[in-house]
């Protein structure tokens, strides 16, 4: 090799990983240089020597297993195939046990925020007096919920489970880029994903000291319990699903399982004098806590969605006297809005006089004129999201979108500025993932950890869900437009 | 823990469903063996008959070849065998966490084995292998049900539904064929109805067990005797109501009115099946007596269906 001008002189990468390019994007793996990161040095030497067959195989014995354990999820709008497993990388990702220090002080801290800041927005509303938050934000947001002004919740405790998503910049440094403060999902795949890697990789498992995730379970259960009405020491427990048609309808009775509760569906649950029951075949049986994983607009027909078929009428009502928790509770949507999300540094400094541990995306509101024109001079540049969807819908990536998307985009922005906002592109990090014809090539990726909120404290499980853009170049992550997921592997 | 209605429900259907697709892949299976005699009747009444005894409508004129395929795969046939087994799995995707998930991975993977591409393309040279798949399929998935489930609540559910459509599709089939083959008493069977005979034991995997009890000679009355009111042979009816009756007195009592019924139905048929012999059934009409027990099936299930599924809430909480 010639010494160049340039210090560093990329190595060839060998195989399996010969089709390796870095960029600018923070890669997992490698640094600059091409030399591996120490915490990955142990699985970059396993696969030097691994053949490319044996981690064919490896990925077949995965995929059949999670076809037959139906692990699957639900693509909407196909009428054929409804039901695909979800795509997962053999390959995990690993995160040392400093990085993973700050993510969790990071995660408690803004989490213990947004709940004060949810619990004053239902009550007193200071932070708007304030002046700190625009009372605009709030009374325009679609998931702000009027019918929860002056309602007690249990233990003041409005986001029991919350799935918070992160991304690396360039410079190796955790964002948050969205809070998912409503019915996050995901949380089965982290579990199953694991028990995969044990069995097909326990050597290396082992070899690395992978901090344990499975008492999720159990740490939720705990937290639901906890939040038992007034007078009910011993509660029932369930989850409240859609149903079997539902997206996550796997992920609902794995979690009913690893907890031992009920798996409900509105249709086995009826309110009576306000207090809730569900019909068993030996008759009716108090219902306490409701782990629900339905949205708010469909929980009950009679206070929300009148077309809903899903919920269960009088159900509010019962929640509202106090008879029956639901988790989360209603109304907290309005604190993952798109649009409050720029408002969440001043949040956490607001109520808790820190500077955030983790920060936010920098992020254009339409709302606001410099902003707005900003954005629609930029939409080549920009990401442009509607703050009210989520799972990857209704998004724009300006790079990887043409002219016509672009007017299109412009457009609907200027006719409805609170419904967007935009945020610079920017480059996910990037792990090695095991691509068809057995390389090893990057692909962009997030990480969502879960934190079970139980007031000042949390507990959060080492690692959680990395999903990946398994398309090349890719930068959507979400299980609905073609992501998968990776095991996620925090050391000791 | 309680278990909830709609859980018992769809373990039933589930349960219910699955022995239907086999009770159906077993007749056939026999019935395409029996047409290779080219003696035995013509082809389109043993078709006929064939039809009425599993309760199918086949549209209008289709030949043979085709028939065969609306009654395995037929998705638009709610009766085919992919329809059966797919709306078991359906159910049991609903329970999952109320069954183990050996079992779950079992009926799954019946599921995609009857709904593969290849098993399509190869039923036509041989159906019978196909037939058989999905017999084994459904054998394996009741043994891991009984070894792997906790022999619960649920299990109960499993075991009424598919006892209920064991004696009630076993009653239609010998209804069908007692119809065709008007046996008179102590009549010996003539050498065309023979193979006739034969297979209708097989249809009901009775032909050994037959033989053992009363040697490999057919004699109608005991056909009708064995497959009746044995109490030994798992395909009888009496077997079957004998296990209805078992689960009722597992099952939760209800204080509610009407609380006893499923369990006063299921003692009054097993006592009926008990205590009658050959020849007052003779005496009844075997026609009759066949649309009795069918009957009393079906009230049995609205009665389970009452009292544990689609109680009215105002009674549940005043009781």
């Amino acid at each position: 090799m010639t010494m160049t001008g340039r210090a560093l002189e990329r190595r060839k990468f060998p195989a399996p990983f010969s089709n390796y390019e870095l960029g600018d994007p923070f890669d997992e793996m490698f640094l600059a240089d091409g030399a591996p990161r120490e915490h990955y040095q142990e699985i970059y030497d396993f696969l030097l020597q691994l053949p490319a067959e044996e981690l064919r195989l490896h990925k077949q014995a995965a995929d059949q297993s999670f076809l037959h354990q139906g692990i699957t999820f639900t693509v909407y709008g196909r009428d054929e195939g409804t039901e695909r497993i979800i795509p997962h990388d053999l390959l995990p990702r690993i995160i040392t046990a400093q990085e993973w220090g700050k993510v969790e002080a990071g995660l408690e801290q803004r989490i213990h925020a947004l709940n004060l800041f949810l619990r004053d927005i239902y009550h007193e509303g200071k932070i708007l007096s304030d002046g700190v938050v625009p009372r605009d934000i709030i009374y325009s947001c679609k998931h702000f919920r009027r019918e929860m002004r002056g309602v007690h919740v249990p233990k003041g405790n409005y986001l029991p489970v919350v799935g918070t998503d992160l991304i690396r910049l360039p410079d190796g440094e955790f964002v948050v880029l969205d809070d998912n403060l409503r019915v996050p999902s995901g949380v089965s795949y982290m579990m199953t994903s694991r028990q995969v890697l044990q069995r097909i990789f326990p050597r290396l498992y082992q070899a690395c000291g992978v901090r344990p995730i499975d008492h999720y379970g159990q740490a939720l259960l705990a937290t639901l319990r906890n939040l038992s009405p007034d007078g009910r020491p011993e509660p029932t427990v369930v989850l409240l699903s859609p149903g079997v048609y539902n997206s996550a309808y796997f992920e609902h009775s794995f979690l009913a399982r690893q907890m031992g509760i009920q798996l409900v569906e509105g249709r086995d649950l009826v309110v009576h004098d306000n207090i809730v029951y569900m019909r068993t075949t030996s008759g009716l049986r108090r219902v306490d806590v409701i782990y629900r994983r339905i949205d708010d607009d469909f929980i009950d027909p009679l206070s929300f969605r009148k077309d809903s078929i899903l919920g269960v009428p009088g159900l509010f009502n019962a929640y509202r006297t106090g008879n029956v928790t639901l988790a989360n509770a209603i109304g907290t949507g309005v604190a993952d809005d798109k649009a409050l999300y720029a408002y969440v540094p001043k949040i956490i400094k607001y109520y808790l006089q820190q500077d955030p541990i983790l920060q936010n995306v920098e992020t254009f509101l339409a709302t606001d004129p410099t902003h707005l024109n900003h954005i629609v001079n930029n939409l080549d540049k920009l990401v442009v999201k509607a703050v009210g969807e989520s799972g990857g819908y209704g998004m724009l990536i300006g790079p990887h979108s043409t002219k016509e998307q672009q007017e299109e985009f412009r457009l609907r922005i200027l006719e409805d500025p609170r419904n967007y906002i935009a945020q610079p592109t920017i480059s996910l990090s990037t792990a090695p993932c095991f691509v068809d014809g057995g390389n090893i090539e990057p692909r962009h990726i997030d990480l969502r950890p879960y934190i079970l909120y139980q007031g000042e404290k949390s507990v959060i499980v080492p690692g959680g869900l990395t999903r990946v853009a398994l398309r090349k170049g890719s930068l959507v992550v979400n299980s609905s437009q073609g992501g998968g997921s990776k095991d996620t592997w925090v050391l000791n | 823990m309680d278990m909830l209605s709609r859980v018992g429900d769809a373990l039933y259907w589930m349960s219910r469903y699955l022995e239907r697709a086999e009770h159906t892949a077993r007749v056939l299976e026999i019935h395409l063996g029996l047409q290779l005699e080219s003696f035995s009747s013509s082809s389109q009444k043993h078709w006929e008959r064939i039809n009425t005894s599993l309760g199918l409508e086949p549209p209008e004129g289709i030949n043979d070849i085709d028939l065969i395929q609306w009654v395995c795969f037929d998705p638009s046939n709610r009766l085919s065998i992919v329809s059966c087994i797919s709306f078991a799995r359906d159910n049991a995707r609903q329970v999952r966490e109320h069954t183990s998930s050996e079992m779950w991975e079992q009926i799954n993977k019946l599921f995609h084995d009857v709904r593969s591409n290849a098993v399509q393309e190869d039923w036509e040279t041989e159906p019978t292998d196909f037939l058989r798949s999905v017999r084994d399929g459904a054998h394996l998935f009741q043994g891991i049900t009984d070894s792997t489930m906790n022999h619960g609540e649920g299990w109960q559910f499993i075991q009424l539904g598919r006892f209920i459509e064991r004696a009630t599709s076993s009653a239609v089939l010998l209804d069908v064929h007692f119809k065709t083959f008007h046996p008179t008493r102590a009549a010996t069977i003539n050498f065309e109805e023979h193979s006739e005979w034969i297979g209708l034991l097989k249809s009901l995997t009775a032909f050994e067990a037959y033989c053992k009890v009363y040697t490999a000679d057919l004699k109608p009355e005991r056909i009708a005797d064995f497959l009746l009111l044995s109490d030994e042979f798992p395909h009888s009816i009496r077997f079957a109501v004998d296990q209805i009756d078992t689960v009722m007195r597992a099952l939760p009592r209800s204080k509610r009115d009407g609380g006893n019924q499923p369990a006063r139905l299921a003692g009054k048929l097993r006592a009926t099946l008990c205590y009658t012999e050959m020849d007052e059934v003779s005496h009844t009409g075997m026609h009759e007596f066949l649309a009795g027990i069918e009957s009393q099936c079906s009230q049995i299930h609205n009665a389970v269906h009452q009292v544990y599924i689609d109680y009215p809430v105002d009674a549940a909480l005043e009781a």
